[in-house]
């Protein structure tokens, strides 16, 4: 399955907060994205468009809308909503109609244009909602669940706040090159310590801002790439968008409780070593065979939970990693070459894709001022509402 | 908090000096749920469609622990006076993680995950009904 579909194209709109309509981001980074492929958009025929519920009612934000937006070509057309799993699981539907035979061509774009400050639930009382419930009963903000797991980083694993510093320092300096980065300005671990705590273990600059941004992947037929005459295209080896596994016992944003393990047992395996495992197992490679990984740095802390979750180092041991200096380009297995969602904020839609372009222009070996050296393989990982997750594993 | 004072939210839990969160017990396979849940039971193996009301445990092993530092956005209803607050998730015997804010008074220096906490009952804000009340996490020593 690894040898059929191919990513032939990827673009993106930069970060930022431009104040402009997300049609807008989408069009550029799908252009850019067809452009990088040498595919004019009229041979394009799938367009999938990840969706978000926030903008208004929910097929807003669809492949329709690109699709009219490019100009009307007749293909065929599929939205996904899978909070910020989104863009993984738009690009899933769209390699299955590749694998069924249903598709050559298909091009696959998230964006999003984001309110400012916490995002807080859908105004009106609803009463049966969790997430509404959880601001109303609780004042429990998504800073609140990061600061959750970075303190048990802390109490279980004699994490720092100097270490989740550190973090934020190293992805600071992997995006000060990335032209779609939204923060390109060096941090100091003291920078971090002094910016104001938000949730305690956690200071403002350990949590990740939300951006306005775009991205976009051309996916083809291995059969069609050959026919361009595509060298060495970057290779699809896995997709997970798998559920979790009942009972999920990690607190998970935003319910107000964990399922019960105490009738049946807590699972193998928690909800994010699943999706990773699910995508290890369809590419039948494992973690030792891992160049670099793009995780959903939401805060700081949670990269080290990412990085253990994807079995890139043994559980509690992240932060001898991040200490030795091997998740930065240059080290054993960098983590978040393109700056993470530190330097560019998540853009919900679109961020499961930015991962990918990233890895795409790592493998291709065309990461300027990033570069991890001899990438072969990539890993992406991201969590979000709902049972939502992804990990998608491309190889040369 | 005033003895006419009623539940922010009616039916998940208990007043009184022995305050406890009330969950629902699938009566097929054993499994408690909250907050309460009806019609259908989550456990993949289990076809169960009717629950029984249970009070969980009142205390349990902190899980972990934060607070809000800056006034949560609405639906949160602050007082005319916003204070910081601490919130903890509480695992309890029957194998599931509750949140909470922590009891009046506690900050997270009196927390540490795997201490024991205990559910009280406490004021969350006061509107035209008068005092509206919430479960919090006590922190045992």
């Amino acid at each position: 399955m690894t040898e059929q579909v191919a990513v032939l194209g990827v673009g993106m709109h930069p970060w930022g907060k431009w104040g402009k309509n997300f049609v807008t981001y989408g069009v550029h980074a799908a252009r850019a994205a067809l452009a990088d492929a040498g595919i004019p958009w009229r041979d394009v025929d799938l367009i999938v468009g990840g969706e978000t519920v926030r903008n208004g009612y929910a097929g807003y934000v669809a492949g329709a809308t690109f699709a009219q937006a490019l100009g009307w070509n007749g293909a065929r057309v599929a939205t996904s909503y899978a909070a910020c799993a989104t863009g993984a699981q738009a690009l899933d539907t769209a390699r299955s109609r590749i694998l069924a035979g249903q598709s050559e061509v298909a091009l696959v774009v998230g964006a999003d244009t984001t309110p400012k400050g916490f995002l807080a639930p859908n105004a009106g009382e609803r009463w049966d909602d969790p997430d509404w419930l959880r601001f109303r009963l609780l004042g429990m903000t998504n800073p609140a669940y990061f600061a959750l797991y970075a303190r048990r980083r802390m109490d279980l694993y004699g994490a720092t706040s100097e270490d989740f510093a550190q973090v934020k320092v190293k992805n600071a300096r992997h995006g000060l090159h990335n032209p779609n980065a939204r923060y390109r300005k060096a941090v100091t671990a003291q920078d971090v310590l002094d910016s104001a705590v938000v949730s305690d273990p956690l200071h403002l600059l350990d949590i990740c801002a939300t951006s306005d941004g775009a991205a976009a992947v051309v996916l083809v037929s291995a059969e069609y790439a050959r026919r361009l005459g595509a060298e060495r295209p970057v290779r699809v080896a896995a997709i997970s968008t798998v559920t979790p596994t009942f009972p999920n016992t990690v607190l998970d944003m935003p319910l107000l409780a964990t399922e019960p393990s105490g009738v049946v047992g807590a699972p193998e395996r928690t909800f994010k070593e699943g999706i990773a495992h699910a995508a290890y197992e369809e590419a039948g490679i494992g973690p030792e065979d891992v160049s670099l990984a793009e995780v959903y740095d939401l805060s700081t802390a949670l990269e080290l939970d990412w990085i253990e979750d994807l079995g890139l180092c043994k559980r509690g041991e992240a932060e001898t990693l991040l200490r030795a200096g091997e998740t930065t380009v240059g080290g054993r297995i960098p983590v978040n070459p393109s700056g993470g969602l530190a330097c560019f904020g998540e853009a919900v839609p679109a961020q499961a894709l930015a991962q990918v372009c990233e890895v795409t222009w790592q493998l291709r070996g065309g990461a300027e001022g990033r570069q991890v050296e001899d990438a072969r393989v990539g890993i992406t990982a991201n969590q979000g509402l709902f049972g939502h997750g992804s990990s998608v594993l491309l190889t040369l | 908090m005033s003895d006419t004072a009623t539940p922010a939210i009616e039916g998940w839990f208990t007043t009184g000096p022995e305050p406890a969160l009330i969950g629902s017990r699938c009566s097929t396979c054993g499994c408690v749920f909250f907050p309460r849940t009806e019609g259908f039971c989550r456990n993949p193996v289990c076809d169960g469609e009717s629950f029984d009301d249970v009070e969980l445990s009142r205390r349990g092993r902190i899980w972990s622990y934060t607070d809000a530092q800056y006034q949560p956005p609405p639906p949160y209803i602050a007082g005319d006076q916003w204070e910081p607050f601490a919130l903890a998730a509480v695992e309890l015997p029957e194998g599931l993680v509750v949140l909470g804010q922590v009891a009046h008074g506690y900050g997270v220096d009196d927390l540490k995950v795997g201490q024991e906490a205990e559910l009280v009952v406490e004021t969350l804000y006061s509107d035209d009904d008068g005092e509206r009340t919430i479960w919090r996490w006590k922190p045992i020593p």
